[in-house]
């Protein structure tokens, strides 16, 4: 196999680079773009730690070849927060002891500002279902649930 | 100066900017220059004598730096209590997955293809794989009898009291295996040079822990070796030991390349190659009277410690301790043994041996009040440890303790006695029975027994050129709050603002030594540490004149950074002193086994699916006295994460043994619980300030641990009458069981 050029807008800057097809979008994000907000926890899908937005869809970065993804519009953590200004996910995930270990956090925070595309004021089953492909340890998720209805809150009032 | 507290209020957490950002250098987001990468060839039989080990075809090997047994300059050993550990297996296997040879080359992509291509011929020895095969002696496969450790508690005449019993309870009670499934998988980067010496970076708990291993293994001088802990993704005792074996893989292939070399393990190395929590076996015989009055226990408590005996010893004893739970007998016998069987060894784990003694005491006095007729929470106030009764090691306790209360507390909230009545009413040809269960429990803040005294713990605090304020530890944040906490109470003893305190980055060369962070101590022990090491900063300041009688933050960073320049530094050192009255006797085994309990009463309701046994948690309650509780927030988020690895630990964590081997490691078959797994948990806290910790705390972090599985399956228990005793509790067990129990019945009539 080859190395291949690709193109993919990653939190709004357009980035080419050359990698092998089928190099996973986690590795190139990562390695390549030094982009190390979206981590790796299991490799497969399964913990949600290396989520991302891909054309606004959330994804586990690890499942994705670069192949797939090119051409796409990709939302990092890294692009979560409006220069030094953090997103109302952010701010809620901080005050309410959303993260511990931190590990979880960034995939967990794109994961939500996904579900406040979807649901502005989301309920509490909307929560938990909005989650359920990111898994975390440390907190028990009560910490996470309540900050993920501060960030409803906090951006009802921006 | 600053009037309002900063002890006892939700400040943020301290490096939780960086983390919300995603901007947190974790050690797979460190490269450095010329770095390569390090893999590691493992034990495929759980033992075994090696007889050869080949390099294969199709791998450019001399690309490759290899490393064997054979390479290590000092003693092949990982040091922990004893040094029967291996860094690197030379001769003898012990387990499946026990390292062998070290690989490493700068293309990480092409490790796992080498890693196969090492082909290792075997003589397989017989292996032991539960703790009756060991104790039964089916092989001897450690020392002379495959016991590691062995204690004994003997309180009063346990067997002058059956004749006075009304009622004698017997059970067995066993316990699974759990994986810790921190999200960040253990790594390291290790660098050598000759005339620097060695540093490592990794995920860690205990820098000095690598630092003691990685000075024996490579026989370098202590300040040639330096262990930096970077931001580490959860641990949960996962990286007390293991961070240790990591770090003497990379150190070695350092030292033999010549390079930067990064070991990060995959899920499922990390999985299948490192600790897990001990699997248990707890046999209860107690003597009761008829009106609930518990007069003697005799406990058989035993632990799988895996193929090394690691800190099994330690973890024996706490679980030995904890073993009669929260009441007072006046006769109690524990008798535990740790046995080494040929799996990866078990290891440090939230609750380190209490979980798996209390539960089942827990359980254990559920069905004691069965028996006798009486209610579980009449049972439990009969017998309550309260101030001025001992505990099964003669420990008096001196602070003031109601268990009666939080029992209270925790039945309110819950509504225990009207669901209970609900429940019974109900449940009878339901589909889905509903049942309520609890779990009354300690536990045992700081290291066991003469730990901390034996340790000696130091903490510093000192000032940097610029008038910033630092404190100085080896304590490590990993999602716990260290950082948070240990600034809080620095900033309070100052009298200065939480953001003018900073923590020093957890370095061997540059923190003194204040012991592992492990045991529920960090708040407790080091707090108390950090608390002196302030007062003892402001006093130097005050005596020289620089700082008044009182003061803004400003100033006094002002003063801190003139002492700096006028006199070279501003530092002030706390060591760990025992309070005179908490003595332990490691001989008798008996004393002041800790310097204070946290007291809990939790409460579980559930839901059993009858068609598919499933069981559902719907409500949780958390009730504990834990001390001062310094933040709010911090100390919820401690109590709500271990009650949702106490819900995983009861429901859904199996691990899947073959031969030693786990078989299951990955997350798609290890279940840990989901965001739709986990109820409401209600937490709440009793505030008793204990005298001899940091601001009143005692230690937090391991009690929520103990109490969700005994609560839990006292729930199932209740709602289908049938009587669970083993952890995991899946669907099938229950399945079988009443199944079972329903084809026994027909065979009766």
């Amino acid at each position: 196999m080859i190395r291949q050029t690709f193109s993919i807008r990653v939190n709004g800057e357009l980035r080419t680079l050359e990698a092998y097809p089928m190099e996973r979008l986690l590795d190139v994000l990562r390695d390549d773009l030094g982009l190390t907000g979206t981590k790796e926890g299991c490799g497969e899908g399964e913990c949600g730690a290396c989520s991302v937005l891909i054309n606004g869809d959330l994804v586990n970065s690890c499942l994705v070849p670069i192949a797939q993804a090119n051409g796409t519009e990709i939302v990092t953590i890294e692009g979560v927060a409006d220069g030094e200004r953090l997103h109302p996910a952010q701010q809620a995930f901080l005050e309410c002891g959303g993260a511990q270990c931190g590990m979880c956090t960034p995939g967990m925070i794109v994961a939500t500002v996904h579900l406040l595309k979807k649901h502005s004021q989301p309920n509490t089953e909307q929560i938990r279902e909005g989650l359920n492909g990111n898994l975390c340890r440390c907190t028990g998720y009560m910490r996470i649930f309540e900050a993920v209805e501060k960030a409803a809150e906090l951006g009802r009032l921006r | 100066m600053r009037k309002e507290r900063i002890v006892g209020t939700p400040v943020l957490r301290k490096e939780g900017m960086a983390k919300v950002r995603g901007a947190a250098r974790y050690i797979d987001d460190i490269a450095l220059s010329g770095m390569i990468y390090g893999a590691t060839v493992r034990s495929s039989i759980p033992r075994g004598r090696i007889l050869k080990i080949e390099f294969g075809e199709g791998i450019p090997w001399d690309e490759f730096t290899i490393v064997g047994a054979k390479d290590i300059p000092g003693e092949n050993v990982i040091a922990l209590i004893n040094k029967d550990w291996p860094c690197l297996a030379s001769e003898f296997v012990n387990h499946p997955e026990e390292p062998i040879v070290l690989l490493a080359h700068p293309d990480r992509h092409l490790l796992p293809r080498a890693v196969a291509a090492v082909h290792i011929e075997y003589e397989p020895l017989p292996s032991v794989h539960s703790i009756e095969e060991s104790e039964r002696g089916d092989a001897i496969v450690w020392g002379e009898d495959n016991v590691f450790k062995k204690f004994l508690i003997n309180k009063g005449d346990v067997d002058a009291a059956w004749e006075h019993a009304d009622f004698i309870v017997e059970g067995e009670y066993t316990t699974g295996a759990q994986e810790h499934l921190y999200i960040e998988n253990n790594g390291v980067i290790a660098v050598y040079a000759a005339d620097e010496g060695l540093t490592i970076w990794g995920s860690m708990q205990c820098p000095f822990y690598v630092h003691k291993s990685l000075v024996s293994l490579t026989g370098l001088p202590e300040d040639r070796v330096r262990i930096i802990q970077v931001e580490t993704g959860g641990a949960f005792g996962g990286k007390e030991d293991y961070p240790s074996m990591i770090g003497a893989h990379a150190a070695l292939l350092a030292m033999k390349s010549g390079r930067a070399v990064k070991i990060m393990y995959d899920r499922m190395e990390d999985m299948v190659a490192t600790t897990k929590r001990h699997p248990s076996r707890t046999r209860i015989r107690t003597a009761v009277t008829k009106d609930g009055k518990l007069l003697a226990a005799d406990i058989d408590f035993a632990l799988d410690g895996g193929a090394y005996s690691t800190l099994s010893s330690t973890v024996l004893s706490r679980g030995t301790i904890h073993a009669g739970g929260p009441y007072c007998w006046p006769n109690i016998r524990v008798r535990s043994k740790a046995f080494a069987t040929n799996c990866p060894p078990h290891g440090a784990f939230r609750g380190f041996g209490a979980p798996q003694s209390l539960f089942a005491i827990e359980r254990h006095m559920v069905r004691v009040a069965q028996a006798i007729g009486l209610r579980p929470d009449e049972l439990r106030r009969k017998n309550f440890l309260r101030q001025g009764l001992t505990t099964s090691t003669g420990q008096e306790i001196r602070e003031p303790v109601d268990l009666n209360h939080l029992l209270s507390r925790a039945l309110t909230l819950s509504d225990y006695h009207a669901k209970r009545e609900r429940f019974d009413r109900k449940n009878a040809g339901a589909r889905k029975k509903k049942g309520i269960g609890f779990a009354a429990f300690l536990h045992g803040s700081g290291f066991t027994g003469s730990g901390e005294r034996n340790l000696k713990s130091v903490a510093a605090m000192d000032a940097t050129a610029d008038g910033k304020l630092r404190v100085l530890v080896s304590s490590t944040e990993f999602g716990q709050g260290t950082n948070t906490i240990l600034c809080q109470i620095a900033a309070e003893a100052l009298g200065v603002d939480y953001d003018a305190v900073e923590m020093a980055q957890p370095d061997t060369s540059v923190v003194p030594n204040t012991g592992p962070t492990v045991a529920s101590r960090t708040t407790m022990i080091v707090g108390k540490l950090v608390h002196s090491a302030a007062l003892g900063l402001k006093q130097t300041l005050q005596t020289s004149g620089l700082l008044g009688e009182s003061w803004t933050t400003k100033e006094f960073c002002e003063a801190a950074r003139e002492h700096v320049a006028k006199y070279g530094a501003l530092r002030s050192n706390s060591r760990y002193e025992a309070p005179p009255d908490v003595y332990w006797d490691d001989e008798k085994y008996r004393g002041e086994a800790y310097p204070a309990f946290a007291w809990a009463v939790y409460v579980a309701e559930v839901t059993v699916d009858m068609i598919t046994y499933g069981v559902t948690v719907d409500d949780f309650v958390a009730v504990q006295e834990v001390g001062h509780v310094l933040n709010p927030v911090l100390a919820t988020g401690q109590i709500e994460g271990g009650v949702a690895q106490g819900i995983g630990y009861a429901l859904y964590e199996k691990v899947e043994w073959q031969r030693g081997r786990m078989a299951n490691g990955q997350m798609t078959n290890y279940i840990i619980p989901t965001t739709q797994d986990i109820p409401p948990i209600r937490v709440c806290f009793e505030e008793l300030p204990f005298a001899h910790g940091a601001y009143g705390a005692k230690g937090i972090g391991e009690l929520p641990m103990d109490g969700p599985a005994p609560a839990i399956l006292n729930a199932v228990s209740h709602a289908t009458g049938a009587d669970f005793n083993s952890i995991p509790l899946m669907p099938e067990d229950i399945c079988l069981r009443l199944r079972q129990a329903v084809s026994v019945g027909a065979v009766a009539v």
